[in-house]
């Protein structure tokens, strides 16, 4: 019985990594590659959930509705990194405690419109597959993780595959190494960075999917996610596609077996003793270059 | 001669605060001068360490939320009184900016304002998990009759006073002080502070202790104040937000920006209270904090500043 507890724990830990995955994929490009502090990202997430909410009202599958909002959320993350970039970098005022206190605010009016505007009650959106599981032997997957983790896994493969065998995902990654670089072989650093940032804004919409799949969801779940996600991405090391993953699934397993063995009310300490421990032993992260 | 003004002035504002309760009886006086007191605590505060040296704290409620706690172990535990607790919740405060600081101001700035998002989530996780200060069911102070004051609101309102006075002293004379030069030099260039000789760790370490024993302390009197805490409230974004906003509007260079922002705020929602609803109000915080963001970044004090020539980075 114990060993079949921990078995259990330890995929449900699995699944629940593919969800914080695809939750901070955005912010793996964002602060990772592109050194934006976008504190916001967690709450846009909140928004990509009741988007696919909307689009559940109307009788549609969630995982559908993000993709048919994904444009708009690419869109405007265009817009966004526009402003951010007029405001801040284009002055040379990029200076951390001004960036990151705009996007603190932006997050702050967006969670307040957001409660505005749906109130505080929880929402869940219904779908054929929410409430069943797969049994495999004595080990129960609920279909409401299984595919949060599908999202995560193609999400973190597709971005993979982007920045590494495509034109812009090279460009990207250049910007991200050297930006003046780029202005010398004629590219625009901004023009890059604008549509890394859609790209980044675009995994949110997918990943309020996957958040509004698993639970349900209230203007505030964003604030769990802050957290949680800059501990993955800085456990990953910056930018690292593949250490997002990796660290996503740690961050999983850990909180599965702190809410199975030690209470649940436990777990939202985990992601931040994993960032302290981090900073503390490997800055760097574990795929992360020492600097 | 500033310093004796400056001195003359806090000895009449703690006067006139010690005679008040005796001369007005209307409680609401000091129930809305106790909250614009603990704005100006916290502000200033946390000025210390996101204004003098530009690391931004979004813990704030997170620290404010700890000395509450400290202060009802303490009540709870020896029957401390109400000085003892506010030393406590300070000793706490800058125990974990200390620890915070030492953890993450070493690599980078950026990691210290990370690490301060989360706190707020582990504290109230810790709080939640302690049952012997309420857990998430909350825990009620009983306040003693205090013996010099005729209620006991006006006595957390002049305990609050107090405070606010050492700490605007105190930020004051940071200011002043080689340490606030040195903390104003490794804002505008760490490394450059760095190769001249300025300590920039020490000063880092020096400054987010301070910060945090501060905002601290502006939460140990809330107990009394309110009879009761709960950590939902406790750990609020409010106070995170607020603390962010007061400075900025005011302006982060003075010691005088986060006590007009502090002012200005709580004056503001004083107002507003009574007219729009909670969440319009942080709405319209938010709205203004990005507004003074992008379009003037040194607060109200720096829109009444000549300006220095204009030099456009490459």
């Amino acid at each position: 019985m114990p060993f079949e507890l921990g078995a259990n724990a330890v995929v449900s830990g699995l699944l629940l990594g593919g969800l914080y995955a695809v939750a901070s994929l955005g912010l793996t490009i964002a602060f990772g590659l592109l050194e934006v502090p976008n504190v916001a990202h967690p709450t846009f997430m909140v928004l990509g959930a009741y988007c696919a909410y909307l689009g559940n009202l109307l009788g549609v599958d969630p995982v559908i509705a993000s993709v048919v909002f994904a444009p708009a959320f690419y869109l405007a993350g265009m817009v966004f990194y526009q402003a951010y970039f007029v405001c801040f970098e284009r002055r040379g005022r990029g200076n951390t405690l001004q960036s990151f206190t705009f996007f603190f605010g932006i997050a702050m009016v967006l969670e307040v419109s957001l409660i505005l505007a749906v109130g505080v009650d929880l929402r869940s959106v219904t779908a054929t597959y929410i409430g069943k599981s797969l049994t495999i032997g004595f080990i129960t997957m609920p279909y409401r993780f299984i595919i949060p983790f599908l999202i995560g896994s193609v999400v973190g493969a597709g971005m993979w595959l982007f920045l590494t065998r495509t034109h812009l995902g090279l460009a990207i990654r250049a910007v991200a190494h050297d930006a003046k670089a780029l202005c010398i072989v004629a590219l625009s650093p901004a023009q890059v960075k604008r549509h890394a940032f859609g790209i980044a804004m675009m995994t949110a919409a997918f990943a309020g999917a996957a958040l509004i799949i698993v639970n349900p969801v209230d203007p505030f779940i964003g604030r769990e996610y802050i957290g949680r996600s800059f501990a993955i991405v800085v456990l990953a090391g910056m930018g690292s596609v593949p250490g997002t993953l990796v660290a996503s699934v740690i961050i999983g397993l850990l909180e599965s077996l702190v809410i199975t063995y030690v209470g649940a009310t436990w777990a939202p300490g985990v992601a931040f003793a994993v960032l302290l421990a981090t900073l503390a032993i490997r800055p760097s992260g574990i795929f992360g270059v020492a600097r | 001669m500033r310093n004796i003004a400056f001195l003359a002035g806090s000895l009449i504002v703690l006067v006139v605060g010690a005679l008040l309760p005796h001369a007005v009886s209307n409680a609401y006086v000091f129930y809305a001068g106790f909250v614009a007191l603990q704005y100006v605590v916290i502000s200033t505060g946390w000025n210390i360490l996101g204004g003098y040296a530009g690391y931004v704290n979004f813990g704030g409620g997170a620290f404010v939320g700890l000395g509450m706690y400290a202060a009802v172990f303490l009540f709870k535990a020896i029957g401390a009184p109400l000085a003892v607790q506010m030393l406590g919740a300070a000793i706490a405060g800058g125990v974990l900016g200390l620890g915070m600081g030492y953890l993450t101001l070493r690599i980078q700035g950026v990691f210290f304002s990370i690490a301060t998002l989360a706190l707020t989530i582990v504290l109230n996780t810790v709080i939640v998990n302690w049952s012997y200060v309420g857990g998430a069911r909350g825990v009620t102070v009983l306040a003693p009759q205090p013996t010099l004051f005729p209620s006991i609101v006006s006595y957390v309102f002049f305990a609050m006073l107090v405070l606010a006075v050492v700490s605007v002293a105190i930020a004051r004379w940071i200011e002043k002080s080689w340490i606030g030069r040195g903390l104003a030099a490794l804002r505008a260039d760490e490394q450059a502070a760095e190769c001249s000789g300025t300590p920039t760790l020490r000063l880092k370490l020096f400054a987010a202790t301070i910060s945090g024993a501060l905002i601290a302390s502006a939460g140990a009197p809330y107990p009394y104040y309110a009879s009761y805490v709960e950590p939902a409230s406790a750990f609020g974004l409010a106070i995170a937000l607020n603390a962010l906003a007061m400075p900025l509007i005011g302006g982060t260079r003075s010691w005088i920006g986060p006590l007009i922002g502090a002012l200005l705020l709580s004056s503001l929602e004083q107002a507003a209270t009574v007219t729009i609803p909670t969440e319009v109000n942080l709405l319209i915080v938010g709205l203004v904090l990005i507004g003074f963001v992008v379009a003037a970044p040194d607060g109200l004090l720096g829109l009444f500043e000549r300006k220095p020539a204009k030099v456009r980075a490459p």
